[in-house]
């Protein structure tokens, strides 16, 4: 993130020339500013740090009253179980192919749409991309009941690529949207060098342009799969058993051997073997995300 | 909030963010134009077809189907029942408590959301020495699954050993009480008995919007800080100059320049928190305190099995923010070519 040249804020900041003499109320607000901001950082980060507590506590920590904050012994049993939950498993393996796949499918196709979206001037290209921005906000729910009647009708329900079709309702209007951006951002001399070459229009996008497009997709890609990943309403509604049901459904409706106690220990378990893969990804490519997310506001 | 509507809210954010215009960049050669052209069909076709195959034809459908009384698990003939799906919905006192809880889940979360969004966006755009860990932090909430966060603040709330009871009940009290003069009565806004967060039913819907802020803010603040840095520094440097107060300038620079980047966000927010599922149906499932249209439409369709009622209420969740969708596509404007 570039340095800000200016103070923007409108709240209290170090200004070297303001601290030689003590202003009380400039004290004040800065005492209040470093609260909100530890406030913030609690609120944020403690519910995580929570999960991740309970999901190695031994069970009588986890359900202990007074609370008991930090765990009285190191304990993998609930982890373990986990990883030897059929369903569990199972749902982890859906849950991968599921996602993998919408994310190839949504960038091949997304891909071509978008480069020819973004750098080719064609008839029906503004009505396209209407269309296209509409869809990324199409609610899935208001297809719900049609779309189950069409996976029964083609034996699609309960599949995997049942599922991955579904998941394109909300993958491939926004990689598409996304990518076209990106392409329509970059420079025109590149393609102008192909034709020179003697390329064709095709030899063009995929030799030159896609290459360069790559740090796009990589971001575009990764957004797809978590949205993927993260999917629940779809899943539960057109999968109902271990062949094809994925983590979402799996951790809401996890249950232990007692009907009457929620099984927090291995909830919480589940709950942060399908999150901290995420969160990592999410701290790696933070600045890809947080630049595609603010980079165009710039622009605009 | 499914997830699906996560990734609604990516390309929002970035089209939002982008708001602006795509523009075609001109074709280095005319001897190029023909076959580009030809090409750009070939290209975009295929995503077309799938968008139509499985989002613009089910919509046809799900409104055709709402004239119906289809079944899933029937070989019944179908038959045309004209509005009465439509008349059965207005009629049905379940569908107007989901709509009102809907609508009440979308007004507060959605309001929530943008004041503390506001907060953290200022907070993350001034600056100080925590400033990256911050922006960092916010983050974290936001890369969780609706799933997970639901049922981890389930646990958080438990009215026995939920930690956020026994903040309220006993750590927090415990803390002010040390305060000089006023700390025993700081203490006694406390709540003495701890609190059935997901059991009451007037603080069930509340719990679930305490989950959704929650997991959302960090959205709306990232929305919020985009719209923050393309304000030109120049123009505070002109406030500074007149001597303007920060306050002043919040008012009368920062809200007004922001106005822009505040709608599109509203909106954004407004379509996806109207279709909310995951985040109530995983704590509550179908619950009648928490019941919204979302839930209900899926209900009817897989536990009652009423393709036809199920889809006219699709219909009637997609007309709603069939409104928001038309403005904010006004608002992100594709240039003409």
């Amino acid at each position: 993130m570039a340095t800000v040249p200016f103070d923007r804020s409108t709240l209290p900041t170090d200004q070297p020339g303001q601290r030689r003499k003590f202003d009380l109320g400039n004290a004040i607000v800065r005492v209040l500013f470093w609260l909100l901001v530890i406030f913030i950082l609690i609120y944020t980060l403690f519910p995580f740090v929570w999960a991740l507590l309970a999901a190695v506590k031994p069970n009588g920590d986890i359900s202990s009253t007074p609370t008991r904050y930090l765990p009285s012994k190191l304990y993998w049993g609930n982890l373990n179980y986990v990883f030897h939950q059929r369903d569990f498993l199972y749902a982890l393996r859906n849950s991968i192919i599921a996602s993998v796949s919408t994310v190839v499918i949504a960038l091949i196709f997304g891909s071509l749409a978008a480069y020819a979206l973004g750098r080719i001037k064609f008839r029906g290209r503004n009505a396209t991309l209407y269309v296209i921005l509409a869809m990324t906000m199409f609610p899935a729910i208001a297809i719900l009941g049609s779309l189950f009647q069409m996976m029964r009708r083609f034996e699609l329900y309960n599949t995997i690529p049942g599922l991955v079709l579904t998941y394109m309702t909300f993958t491939l209007p926004f990689t598409v949207w996304v990518l076209a951006n990106f392409f329509k951002a970059m420079p025109g001399e590149l393609e102008e060098a192909a034709l020179v070459d003697g390329s064709t229009p095709f030899q063009a996008f995929y030799k030159i342009m896609l290459p360069l497009a790559m740090p796009g997709l990589v971001t575009t890609g990764l957004l797809a799969f978590i949205a993927a990943w993260n999917e629940f309403l779809f899943s539960l509604t057109f999968t109902n058993t271990y062949a094809a049901r994925t983590v979402q459904p799996a951790i809401a409706s996890f249950r232990g051997n007692s009907q009457y106690e929620e099984p927090w220990g291995s909830i919480m378990a589940a709950a942060v073997v399908v999150t901290v893969p995420l969160v990592v990804l999410v701290l790696i490519f933070q600045r890809k995300i947080l630049a595609g997310l603010t980079a165009g506001a710039i622009k605009g | 909030m499914s997830q699906g509507q996560e990734v609604h809210a990516g390309a929002a954010v970035v089209a939002a963010a982008e708001s602006t215009t795509i523009q075609v960049s001109d074709a280095p050669q005319a001897s190029w134009a023909k076959g580009r052209e030809r090409l750009a069909w070939l290209m975009v076709l295929p995503s077309i077809l799938i968008v139509a195959i499985v989002a613009l034809y089910p919509l046809i459908q799900s409104i055709r189907l709402s004239f119906t009384n289809a079944r899933l698990a029937s070989n019944r003939a179908v038959e045309n029942i004209g509005l009465n799906n439509y008349r059965y919905l207005w009629e049905s006192d379940t569908f107007r408590i989901a709509f009102k809880n809907t609508l009440k889940f979308t007004v507060a979360s959605v309001a929530l959301e943008l004041l503390l969004g506001m907060v953290v966006a200022l907070i993350i755009n001034s600056q100080f020495k925590a400033r990256g860990l911050v922006r960092t932090a916010i983050l974290i909430p936001w890369a969780i699954p609706t799933v997970v966060s639901s049922r981890l603040w389930a646990y958080m709330l438990n009215d026995n050993y939920g930690v956020i009871n026994d903040v309220l009940v006993n750590k927090l009290p415990s803390a002010v009480s040390w305060i000089p003069i006023i700390g025993d009565n700081l203490a006694g806004i406390f709540p003495e008995q701890k609190i059935a967060f997901l059991a009451r039913p007037n603080l069930m819907l509340p719990s679930a919007i305490a989950v959704d802020v929650w997991k959302t803010t960090p959205f709306m603040a990232l929305l919020l800080l985009a719209g923050l840095q393309i304000i030109p520094g120049d123009v505070y440097e002109a406030a500074v100059v007149d001597g303007a107060s920060k306050w002043k300038q919040f008012w009368q620079i920062t809200l007004p320049l922001l106005r822009p980047a505040i709608l599109v966000a509203l909106i954004f927010r407004t379509l996806d928190a109207f279709r909310v599922f995951d985040v109530i149906y995983v704590m509550f499932g179908s619950s009648v305190s928490t019941l919204t249209l979302s839930i209900f439409t899926q209900n009817t369709l897989v536990d009652g099995d009423r393709l036809g009622r199920a889809s006219a209420a699709s219909v009637v969740i997609f007309l709603c923010i069939g409104v928001f969708v038309l403005i904010y596509t006004r608002l992100v404007k594709v240039e003409e070519a």
